[in-house]
């Protein structure tokens, strides 16, 4: 489990996270939601000490990420697995020596296996025979699960995913979605997903924060999203025409 | 100012931190060495040729007095070969060639979140990137300035030569006379600090890229503008400390 305490951030004037405090259960997908320049990502940020916050603390089955030094948040980070918006292949490497990398860094096995953990996590998302290619000659979508496989090779504890459907199809969109919630189940992991996709958010949304003007407006299951007086959430849910005429069905 | 100096030590005692993994370092050291050496042969090989070249022919065209033995042509191109123009010269093209590269391929990382996920992978993401650059180019690049002396004198050679401006004879006892080994080690020492200049400050201006690609850019031309000129005053600093 992962919990985050009064979250603080700035950068400069620009006071983005004022005081979020939530708490994201194993084996669940936890989706952190918001119209643009609400702090989903910056929290995410904060969350995995890419960004590191003004005030407040985030916790790693009680062990606090924030006080750590650079060593001890090294042992946590190798339980973590990442899934970037842009999807931050290496260029200079092939698929299977992305893959690769980390095993490459952290553990001693012998190169059969690596190949093998390789093949498997290629496997897991569909993308049998890439090992050779280059992320540039890889689609949008392949990227993406290029990107699952590299996270999940260390088979982490925790999972943060930043918009993974952004400048996908809505087709590849679900497959992307439904890999999400196969592998949280499948691992047991704390997944933590930014979106602002309503289809994930209806799709796999087990645990919701809504975030507002850096401010955590609401939280629930996507079950209990399309019945909220809240006006803020409604706005953001139901802008479009098409959730709108859905509301009635839901 | 002092901002950008306290930001460039920090990254440089996170460049230093112990590896995670020597053999994935040593690797990429090997490969550093050769983009950065073999890599820059060529064109250190070309200058070198032309420097020698310009230095005789000049030295010969200010010489004009009959009591100046036309040998010290040879000796003013050889210890300005040695002492100035290979050592200053091939770290200013290399921080035209390397310098740029590295802070583009560095600052393309960070804008496209590459070095988040080496960050996030628990991956010490200067010492991953920026050590192997800065290993391979203090060894190497004295490799280049010792290659670049032997081409300059020889470009000096044919050039005196070939415009009848010195005899050969002339110029190898030029060459040959008086000759310092000390030279050679400022010249080494010179190539050394140039190496970690062009090698660290190309980095720091990648490392710290935000933005997108025009970013990369603007990042690229400063790494090379800042370490030329940090070139220029480290060559200054060691010619007074050394000479």
């Amino acid at each position: 489990m992962i919990e985050i305490k009064d979250i603080h951030k700035t950068f400069g004037e620009n006071y983005v996270l004022r005081g979020i405090s939530a708490e994201f259960k194993d084996g669940m997908n936890n989706l952190i939601i918001g119209g643009s320049g609400s702090g989903k990502t910056t929290l995410l940020k904060c969350m995995v000490g890419l960004h590191e916050p003004d005030q407040g603390s985030v916790l790693y089955d009680g062990r606090d990420f924030t006080r750590m030094n650079f060593e001890a948040r090294i042992e946590v980070r190798k339980e973590i697995g990442m899934l970037f918006q842009s999807s931050a292949l290496f260029d200079s490497m092939t698929v299977e020596e992305n893959i690769m990398f980390p095993l490459n860094m952290f553990t001693e096995q012998p190169r059969k296996e690596k190949i093998e953990r390789v093949n498997f996590c290629l496997d897991r998302v569909n993308l049998e025979d890439k090992n050779k290619l280059y992320p540039a000659e890889l689609s949008g979508g392949m990227k993406k699960r290029v990107g699952i496989a590299r996270a999940i090779a260390m088979q982490p504890k925790y999972l943060f995913v930043d918009e993974p459907n952004s400048g996908l199809d809505p087709k590849t969109a679900i497959v992307i979605d439904e890999l999400i919630r196969e592998l949280t189940e499948e691992y047991n992991t704390t997944t933590v997903v930014v979106t602002h996709d309503m289809n994930s958010v209806m799709g796999i949304g087990d645990n919701i924060i809504f975030l507002h003007d850096g401010q955590k407006w609401w939280e629930g299951s996507n079950k209990e999203i399309a019945h909220t007086d809240n006006q803020e959430l409604n706005d953001f849910v139901f802008a479009s025409k098409f959730m709108e005429a859905a509301k009635v069905k839901l | 100012m002092f901002e950008s100096l306290g930001k460039y030590i920090l990254l440089l005692r996170a460049v230093f931190r112990r590896p995670e993994k020597w053999n994935i370092y040593r690797k990429e050291i090997f490969l550093e060495m050769n983009s950065i050496g073999v890599g820059s042969l060529g064109i250190i090989s070309l200058i070198s040729i032309f420097l020698g070249m310009v230095t005789t022919v000049q030295t010969a065209y200010q010489l004009v007095s009959d009591l100046i033995p036309k040998s010290t042509i040879g000796l003013i191109v050889r210890d300005s070969a040695i002492l100035e123009l290979s050592p200053t010269i091939s770290a200013i093209v290399l921080a035209g060639k390397v310098g740029s590269s590295i802070s583009s391929q560095i600052g393309t990382m960070r804008v496209t979140e590459q070095i988040d996920a080496l960050e996030i992978m628990g991956i010490n993401s200067p010492g991953y990137l920026i050590m192997p650059k800065i290993i391979g180019a203090v060894v190497t690049v004295p490799m280049l300035v010792i290659i670049s002396i032997a081409l300059c004198i020889f470009g000096g050679y044919i050039a005196g030569t070939l415009s009848g401006a010195v005899t050969a004879q002339d110029y190898i006892t030029g060459a040959t006379q008086d000759f310092r080994g000390s030279t050679v080690t400022v010249s080494m020492i010179k190539s050394v600090i140039f190496a970690f200049i062009i090698t660290s400050v190309s980095a720091y201006q990648g490392f710290y890229t935000s933005g997108g690609s025009l970013e990369v850019g603007i990042s690229s031309t400063r790494a090379v503008v800042v370490s030329c000129v940090m070139i220029l005053f480290a060559d200054y600093i060691v010619a007074e400390l050394l000479l």
